[in-house]
């Protein structure tokens, strides 16, 4: 399985956890990922919110070059999947649409092209009996609130690969891993991430409100599917709490029995050793 | 289009039938379906510390009370979460009126007071067209240093970088395809 991979601003910056646990994931269930040449920003949380021509621009830019490799796209970040995938969705169903994307980005739409976000790819291509038979170092005990964030399956009709209102596909890699997804309420709850810059105390009551449910629900942990909700549930909760956020590539990589895993743990800004060596999942 | 005073307890409001019809034009949702039934305000945690709710705004589009939406902190507050689209029975893509009324708000440079969202977006776009990537590190600066709180999260930013998470230099290349998408979109920053 070849794909091109499109990693994001994030996964360079404060996301590199997510980029480092990813490609040696990957590597590990013989996926191989050819990072996308050239890739430039999708326009993320701004430019919707701002140009409607400048986020289907950016982003059909971004599928012309995925076009030109003629491989399907792998899209970590949440927030990224989000722009590439409603903007191929548009482009795909919508004449207009397809020719406005063409016109801003200079190029003609195949629609050749499927994009994908890893956790899909983990779910459809790979599949979860792939997954488990991987696993060296089952996370055995450890109980986990699946946190998909608002992004990743929604719109229903851009990403059908999961329900919208009660996705499953995290819980059935935690589950694939030897770990216990609990059942909590707050699954697709916004984080408030797009606003962690501007309007700090309005994200710290959302997070607050996320991370004593995942407690409630009698987590050990969240696990996460994307950068900006990772950053944003370690960055703005209250002083006191000190629940883990993982992405759910780091869980693979600790349970498939990767050396550089706590590597990548090392870059979280809450400790998740102390949890970890209480599992024997490290050390 | 002719204009009208309409009196709501919260106070008279001009209302301008062209501003409705404006709005439903430009996000392409079914703006008369809402029937206010509330399902989307239920779900929807980030404005909750706007002045309106969800279905407030669409009733205000409804009504074509451009100063009032316009002028809301509610559709700055809003994170395009899509739960409201979601959960309408009505198939109304919520998000897609709030990106509207956001792209409306910018151009004309209509922001409430102390609501900073347009600087950070223009500031995310601008790092866009300079780069081609954004620069997580210079944007949070340049953030910082425009609305005068340096030394508000000064903290974290430490902790960020001892962990090579603000990394000074990074992977960018100036891109004249993204300039050019710059241009064919208007040039609007």
């Amino acid at each position: 399985m070849q794909y091109s991979y499109y990693p994001g601003c994030s996964l360079e910056a404060t996301g590199v956890e997510y980029n480092l646990s990813t490609r040696a994931v990957a590597g590990a269930l013989g996926v191989e990922l050819v990072e996308l040449p050239g890739w430039t920003c999708c326009g993320s949380s701004s430019a919707h919110a701002v140009n409607k021509d400048l986020a289907l621009g950016l982003a059909a830019h971004n599928i012309a070059l995925a076009q030109e490799q003629g491989r399907d796209l792998v899209v970590p970040c949440s927030a990224c999947y989000t722009c590439l995938s409603k903007a191929d969705h548009q482009m795909r169903h919508d004449p207009g649409e397809r020719a406005r994307g063409e016109m801003l980005a200079g190029f003609s739409y195949t629609g050749e092209i499927q994009i994908y976000s890893f956790l899909e790819v983990v779910r459809v291509q790979v599949g979860m009996e792939r997954v488990a038979q991987t696993v060296r170092r089952p996370l055995t005990g450890l109980k986990l609130a699946c946190y998909y964030g608002c992004l990743l399956v929604r719109p229903p009709e851009v990403r059908p690969f999961d329900r919208a209102e009660d996705p499953t596909s995290l819980d059935e890699l935690a589950a694939a891993l030897g770990a216990e997804p609990v059942s909590w309420c707050y699954k697709t709850t916004c984080c408030g991430a797009g606003l962690s810059l501007t309007r700090p105390e309005v994200v710290e009551q959302l997070v607050a409100r996320l991370l004593s449910a995942a407690r409630e629900a009698g987590a050990d942990a969240l696990v996460s599917a994307c950068p900006l909700c990772q950053n944003n549930l370690e960055m703005r909760r209250p002083a006191q709490e000190d629940i883990p956020v993982f992405y759910f590539t780091e869980l693979m990589g600790l349970a498939f029995g990767l050396g550089e895993a706590p590597g990548w743990l090392k870059k979280h800004l809450v400790d998740p050793f102390p949890l970890l060596q209480r599992f024997s999942l490290v050390g | 289009m002719a204009t009208a005073t309409l009196h709501l307890p919260a106070g008279a409001i001009t209302v301008d039938a062209a501003f409705r019809e404006e709005v439903a034009r430009l996000s392409g949702q079914p703006l008369e379906l809402c029937f206010q039934c509330q399902k989307c305000a239920s779900g929807c945690y980030p404005t909750q510390e706007g002045d309106y709710t969800p279905n407030e705004i669409m009733r205000l589009v409804q009504y074509g009370a451009r100063d009032a939406v316009l002028g809301s902190r509610t559709i700055w507050l809003c994170t395009s979460c899509e739960t409201c689209g979601l959960r309408c029975p009505n198939g109304i893509r919520i998000a897609e009126v709030m990106d509207t009324l956001k792209q409306m708000a910018a151009a004309r440079g209509i922001a409430p007071a102390g609501e900073t969202g347009p600087l950070f977006h223009n500031l995310f776009l601008s790092e866009i067209r300079a780069a081609g990537r954004v620069h997580e590190t210079m944007l949070m600066l340049k953030y910082k240093l425009k609305t005068g709180n340096l030394f508000a999260d000064m903290k974290l930013g430490w902790q960020l970088f001892r962990r090579g998470k603000l990394p000074l230099v990074p992977r960018l290349k100036k891109d004249p395809a993204v300039r050019r998408i710059f241009e064919r979109a208007g040039g609007q920053e």
